[in-house]
C-alpha cells in the first residue's frame, strides 16, 4: 500500500529520461509558468545514447526527404551554434567529408546530394580526388561531397547545459529514480518509482532504449525497439596532426548507422566508429574483440597512415532502432501525443540524428501540451547559462589571472587534459548535484585522456575524501552499484 | 590588474623529481652549474619512490637496501644539500626547442629560460583502453600504480578479491600487498610463457603467498554491469590469441593490470625531441642529450628500467652534461650500463632465488652445505636459513591520530609465517603524530621514515 503521504508531488509535465531530448524538452518547458519534473534511472543526465555517440551535428542530407527526421535535423542544425554559444557548449563548425571508394559510392553520393538539397540542407558540394586529398592529407577515396554545415561538440556537456538551464529555470530533477509503473486515473498519471509515486497531468517519455517500455505501462502497445550497439574506439589527441575534419564512408543503403566513420572532437581526440549491431539487451554496452578489429580495419581503408598504437579506449552506445534487424535502415521519429491516451506524449526511436534534432522536437513537444496546459512564458526565464571556466583554454595572462584570484586554478590535478582542481571542484559542485566520478569526468574532462585517470584518480578521490567528506565505500563511478573503493585500509 | 607571467632564467632546469630527476639535479651543481631548478608537479620530491613503501631500492647506488621513501628522502637530502633548488606542486605544461619552460602552480603562471634541460618524466602505466579488453566498462579495473598510490599513500582500499593480468613488478607488489592488507588475491595471469617481472618478486610477492601464477592466460572479458563481477580468462596460443576451448570464469570485484609502463614524454614532444617510435622513449646520444641541443633526457622517459638506482645513475650523468652544455664545457660519456643481469622469469625448484638484491642469485645448495650460483658472500647465508627458517623484511603503513598514513618497516627481517598477523596487528594500530612519539609508538621492531604523507 502507498500511504497517501507519499502521493503529495504534482507536477504538470514529468519528463521520462534525461538524454538530450528529455532536458531539452524540460529546457524549452521551463520558459513557461509550468512545475516540471524529469525522472532518470540513472545518476547523471546523457547516461544512454545522447552520451554514447560520434558527437557531431548533422546536416540533415542522409535523411529521407518529407520525413520527421530531414526536416528537424536541418531545423536543428541552423540553431544549433547559437544555442552551444548560449549554453556554453563547446562546438566547432568542421564541415564533414563523406568519401567515394568506388564508382558505386559516387554514384550514392549524386544521390546524397538531392537529398540533401530536397531537404533544404545548404552547403553541399561534390569533389574530385585530387581535391579531397589536398583538403584532407591521407584519406583514401575517388570523390567526396562536402558538407560545410556539419559540426562537433561535446554531446555531454550539450545535455548537462540543457539540465542545468531547465533546473535554473525551476525544473527539478531526480536520478536514480526508474520509472516503474504508470497509472492513469481522474485525468492524470499516476508514475511509479522505488522511492515514491509522483503525479502529474502530462507525461513525455523520453526514455530513448526503455521507450516502447514506459508506452507499455502506460498501456500503449505496439511499439518496438530493437537495440542495436554501436562501438567505438578512441584514440589519443591526434586531432592536429592526422584528422581535424569528420570523414564518413559513403552509406551503403539498408545500413542501420552511417557507417565506420572517423570524427575528431573538440577536446581533441578522434574516434573510429560506430558499429552497427542488432543485440538482445538494451544496456549492453560492452565492447567486442572482434568489432574492435573490425573498426580499425575499416577505419584504415579510409585513412591508412591511422596508428594503433593510438588507441587509449573504446566504448558503445545503444541505438533506440525502430527498424527490425530484418529490414534495417532508419524508420521516421515518432513525435506524438497519444489518441488513446491523451497528455501522454510519445518519442520513439530517437535515434540519429536526434541530438542535432533535440531542440526542434522539444519545440514539437510544447506545440502538443500547449493544447493540454495553458502555456503562460515566465517573465524571469533566462537562456543563458555559463559551464565551467577550462585553464587550458585560457591565454596565458588570463591563466595567470586566475592563478592571482584563486591559486586552485594552479594545482592541475588531470595532468593529460591539463584539469584544474577549481574545475574538479567545480564539476564536484555541478546545480544538478550528481556527484559521480563519471559526473567529475565528463564535466571537468579529467581522467580522460591517455594515462585514463593513473594520474588523477587517486587525486580527485582524494578531494572528495577531504574537502567534501565521502567515505570512500561511497564514491561510485556511476551510481549506485558501481562503487569504486571496498573502503578505507586501515 | 593585469598579471604578467613571471620570467626567470636558470642554468639547469630538470623536469621531474623522482630518482633520475633529482641525480641529475646534483649531478648539474657538482658539475659546476650555479643556479639548478627541478620542477615536480607532485606535493613533494621523489616521484614514484613515494608510494613504493616496498624495500629492495639503493643497492646499486647506495650500497644498501632501502624502501622507496627511504631512497626518495636521501636523494632529496642529497640534491638539497648540493644547492639544489626544488620546486614541488609546479607542473611543466610547456617546453620551447629554445629551452623555454612554462610551469603552472598556485604561485602563478611562470616562464623559465634555461641554459640547458633535463628531461625525467618518468612512465605512464598501460591501461585497459590501450589493451582493448572486451567486455563491460565497470568500476573496479585499476592499474598497479594507480592501486599502490590509493593503498599506500591514500588509505584506500580498491577491492576484496582480486585478479591480476600482467605479471609486471608494480603488479607482482601489489598483489603481495593487498594479501597482507587482506585482500584476496585469487591469481595473477600472463600472457608470454614466462612471468615479466624480476624472479625474486614472483618467488617473495606470489610464492611466499600461493597466488597461483597462470602463464600463457589472458582475460578475454570483463563480466559484471556497474562494479567488476567477474573475469573470463582463456589460455593463448604461441601468438598470444586466446584458445576458446580453454575459457573459464573467476569471480571477482577487481582487475588490476600489470601490463607494461610507457615512458612519459607529452613535454618533450612540445620541444619537438624525437622519440624511438618503438619504445616511445627519447632517443638520446652518448652523452644522454636528446636530438634537441641542450635538452638532455634520463630514467623512464629515456627507456624503462626495472631499477631506480640505474634512474639515478642515468641521472647524474644528464645532470653533469646538462651543467657543461649550459657552461659551453665538452659533454662527456657517462659510466657505461652494465647489463645488470637481473633474473627474470621462474624460480626453480632445485634452487633458491636469493631475494636479497635485484641480481636474484639462483643458489643451488648441496647436502654437505656447500652453495654454489651466488655472486656474494649473503648468498649462501640467505639460501641456508630460506631451507630452515625463511625471514622477509615486513613493509607496511600504519595510521596516525590525524589519519595519515606513515610507511614503516622492521628493522630486521621477520619469520615469513609471522608476516601476515604482524601486518594486521600493525593494521589496527594508531600512532601519535609527533614523529618522537610515533617512532616510540612503533618500538623497536619498527623504522619509518616519515615520508608518506607527511606535509610538504
Amino acid at each position: 500500500m502507498i500511504g497517501m503521504e507519499q502521493m503529495d508531488e504534482l507536477y504538470d509535465v514529468i519528463v521520462i529520461g534525461a538524454g538530450a531530448v528529455g532536458c531539452a524538452v524540460a529546457r524549452e518547458l521551463s520558459r513557461y509558468r509550468l512545475r516540471i519534473l524529469v525522472l532518470e534511472k540513472e545518476a547523471d543526465v546523457a547516461a544512454g545514447a545522447s552520451g554514447r555517440n560520434s558527437a557531431v551535428v548533422h546536416a540533415g542530407f542522409n535523411n529521407r526527404p518529407g520525413s520527421r527526421m530531414a526536416e528537424l535535423c536541418v531545423e536543428g542544425n541552423k540553431g544549433f551554434e547559437a544555442m552551444c554559444r548560449e549554453l556554453d557548449v563547446p562546438y566547432k563548425k568542421t564541415g564533414k567529408f563523406v568519401v567515394a571508394l568506388d564508382e558505386e559510392d559516387r554514384t550514392t553520393l549524386g544521390r546524397l546530394m538531392e537529398n540533401g538539397q530536397a531537404n533544404g540542407c545548404p552547403g553541399l558540394r561534390l569533389l574530385g580526388e585530387q581535391e579531397l586529398r589536398e583538403r584532407v592529407p591521407g584519406v583514401v577515396g575517388i570523390a567526396a561531397m562536402e558538407s560545410s554545415e556539419t559540426a562537433i561538440f561535446d554531446p555531454f556537456l550539450y545535455t548537462v547545459a540543457l539540465a542545468e538551464n531547465a533546473a535554473a529555470n525551476g525544473a527539478a530533477f531526480r536520478f536514480e529514480s526508474e520509472v516503474t509503473g504508470i497509472r492513469r486515473a481522474d485525468g492524470r498519471f499516476f508514475i511509479e518509482t522505488a522511492e515514491k509515486i509522483f503525479e502529474s497531468h502530462c507525461l513525455v517519455n523520453c526514455a530513448g532504449v526503455y521507450s516502447d517500455r514506459i508506452a507499455a505501462m502506460a498501456g500503449i502497445q505496439g511499439y518496438t525497439i530493437y537495440p542495436c550497439r554501436g562501438e567505438y574506439i578512441l584514440l589519443d589527441k591526434v586531432a592536429d596532426s592526422l584528422l581535424d575534419i569528420p570523414v564518413y564512408p559513403t552509406p551503403k543503403p539498408g545500413d542501420g548507422g552511417l557507417g565506420i566513420h572517423l570524427t575528431p572532437t573538440v577536446h581533441g581526440n578522434v574516434l573510429l566508429g560506430p558499429s552497427a549491431e542488432y543485440i538482445g539487451e538494451r544496456d549492453d554496452v560492452a565492447a567486442t574483440g572482434e568489432v574492435f578489429s573490425r573498426l580499425l580495419r575499416e577505419a584504415r581503408q579510409l585513412l591508412p597512415t591511422l596508428d594503433p598504437s593510438t588507441v587509449i579506449g573504446t566504448f558503445s552506445g545503444i541505438r533506440p532502432k525502430q527498424a527490425p534487424p530484418d529490414e534495417g535502415g532508419f524508420w521516421d521519429f515518432v513525435l506524438r501525443d497519444e489518441p488513446d491516451c491523451p497528455g501522454f506524449l510519445s518519442l520513439v526511436g530517437i535515434e540519429s540524428p536526434g541530438l542535432t534534432a533535440s531542440l526542434p522536437i522539444a519545440r514539437r513537444v510544447c506545440s502538443l501540451l500547449r493544447e493540454r496546459l495553458p502555456l503562460v512564458e515566465k517573465a524571469n526565464f533566462s537562456p543563458a547559462r555559463t559551464g565551467i571556466v577550462r585553464f587550458r583554454d585560457l591565454s596565458p595572462a588570463e591563466q595567470a589571472q586566475r592563478i592571482a584570484e584563486d591559486p586552485e586554478y594552479g594545482e592541475i590535478l588531470c595532468r593529460c587534459q591539463q584539469v584544474t582542481k577549481r574545475e574538479v571542484r567545480d564539476a564536484v559542485e555541478n546545480p544538478l548535484g550528481v556527484r559521480t566520478l563519471a559526473g567529475i569526468k565528463y564535466r571537468a574532462w579529467a581522467t580522460t585522456g591517455r594515462c585514463q585517470g593513473g594520474y588523477c584518480l587517486a587525486r580527485i578521490t582524494e578531494l572528495l575524501v577531504k574537502e567534501y567528506g565521502m567515505e570512500p565505500a561511497t564514491i561510485t563511478k556511476c551510481g549506485v552499484g558501481s562503487e569504486l573503493f571496498a573502503g578505507r585500509v586501515k | 590588474m593585469r598579471r604578467e607571467a613571471r620570467e626567470e632564467h636558470w642554468d639547469v632546469a630538470v623536469i621531474g623529481a623522482g630518482p633520475a630527476g633529482l641525480a641529475a639535479a646534483q649531478a648539474a651543481r657538482e658539475a659546476g652549474a650555479e643556479r639548478v631548478l627541478v620542477l615536480e608537479r607532485d606535493e613533494r620530491a621523489g616521484g614514484i619512490l613515494n608510494q613504493c613503501i616496498h624495500d629492495g631500492f639503493g643497492l646499486l647506488h647506495y650500497g644498501e637496501t632501502l624502501t622507496g621513501p627511504e631512497y626518495a628522502v636521501r636523494a632529496r637530502a642529497e640534491a638539497l644539500a648540493a644547492g639544489v633548488e626544488i620546486r614541488t606542486g609546479s607542473m611543466v605544461t610547456g617546453l620551447a626547442p629554445d629551452r623555454r619552460i612554462t610551469v603552472v602552480s598556485r604561485q602563478g603562471r611562470t616562464e623559465i629560460q634555461a641554459g640547458a634541460v633535463v628531461l625525467a618524466t618518468g612512465c605512464r602505466e598501460r591501461t585497459r583502453g590501450a589493451l582493448a579488453i572486451p567486455g563491460t566498462r565497470p568500476a573496479g579495473v585499476y592499474t598497479a600504480g594507480v592501486v599502490q598510490n590509493l593503498v599506500n599513500c591514500r588509505n584506500i582500499l580498491p577491492g576484496k578479491r582480486v585478479v591480476l593480468l600482467g605479471s609486471g613488478d608494480i603488479g607482482l607488489i601489489m598483489a603481495r600487498r593487498l594479501t597482507l592488507e587482506g585482500a584476496e588475491v585469487r591469481c595473477a595471469l600472463e600472457i608470454r610463457p614466462e612471468p615479466s617481472g624480476l624472479e625474486r618478486n614472483v618467488s617473495q610477492c606470489l610464492y611466499d603467498f600461493q597466488i597461483p601464477l597462470h602463464v600463457s592466460h589472458t582475460v578475454t572479458r570483463i563480466l559484471g554491469k556497474k562494479r567488476v563481477e567477474a573475469v573470463e580468462v582463456a589460455a593463448v596460443d604461441g601468438d598470444g590469441r586466446p584458445l576458446p576451448d580453454t575459457t573459464r570464469t573467476i569471480d571477482c570485484d577487481t582487475l588490476l593490470l600489470s601490463v607494461g609502463l610507457i615512458p612519459e614524454n607529452e613535454v618533450a614532444k612540445q620541444a619537438g625531441v624525437e622519440l624511438d617510435p618503438a619504445t616511445r622513449g627519447v632517443r638520446t646520444d652518448p652523452y644522454l642529450q636528446t636530438t634537441v641541443p641542450g635538452i638532455f633526457a634520463c630514467g623512464n622517459a629515456r627507456a624503462v628500467t626495472d631499477l631506480a638506482d640505474l634512474a639515478s645513475r642515468q641521472g647524474a650523468t644528464a645532470g653533469a652534461n646538462a651543467a657543461a652544455f649550459a657552461g659551453g664545457a665538452p659533454l662527456r660519456e657517462g659510466r657505461p650500463e652494465r647489463d645488470a643481469r637481473l633474473a627474470k622469469g621462474f624460480p626453480r625448484p632445485d634452487t633458491v632465488t636469493c631475494i636479497l638484491c635485484p641480481l636474484g642469485c639462483r643458489v643451488r645448495l648441496a647436502a654437505d652445505g656447500t652453495a654454489e650460483g651466488h655472486r656474494c658472500e649473503r648468498g649462501p647465508v640467505y639460501s641456508l636459513q630460506e631451507k630452515t627458517a625463511p625471514r622477509r623484511i615486513l613493509t607496511t603503513t600504519v595510521r596516525t591520530e590525524s589519519g595519515r598514513l606513515v610507511p614503516v618497516r622492521s628493522r630486521e627481517p621477520v619469520p615469513k609465517q609471522e608476516l601476515l598477523p604482524l601486518v594486521e596487528e600493525l593494521r589496527r594500530l594508531v600512532v601519535p603524530d609527533a614523529e618522537d612519539d610515533l617512532r616510540a609508538a612503533l618500538g623497536e621492531r619498527y623504522t619509518t621514515c616519515l615520508m608518506l604523507g607527511s606535509p610538504a
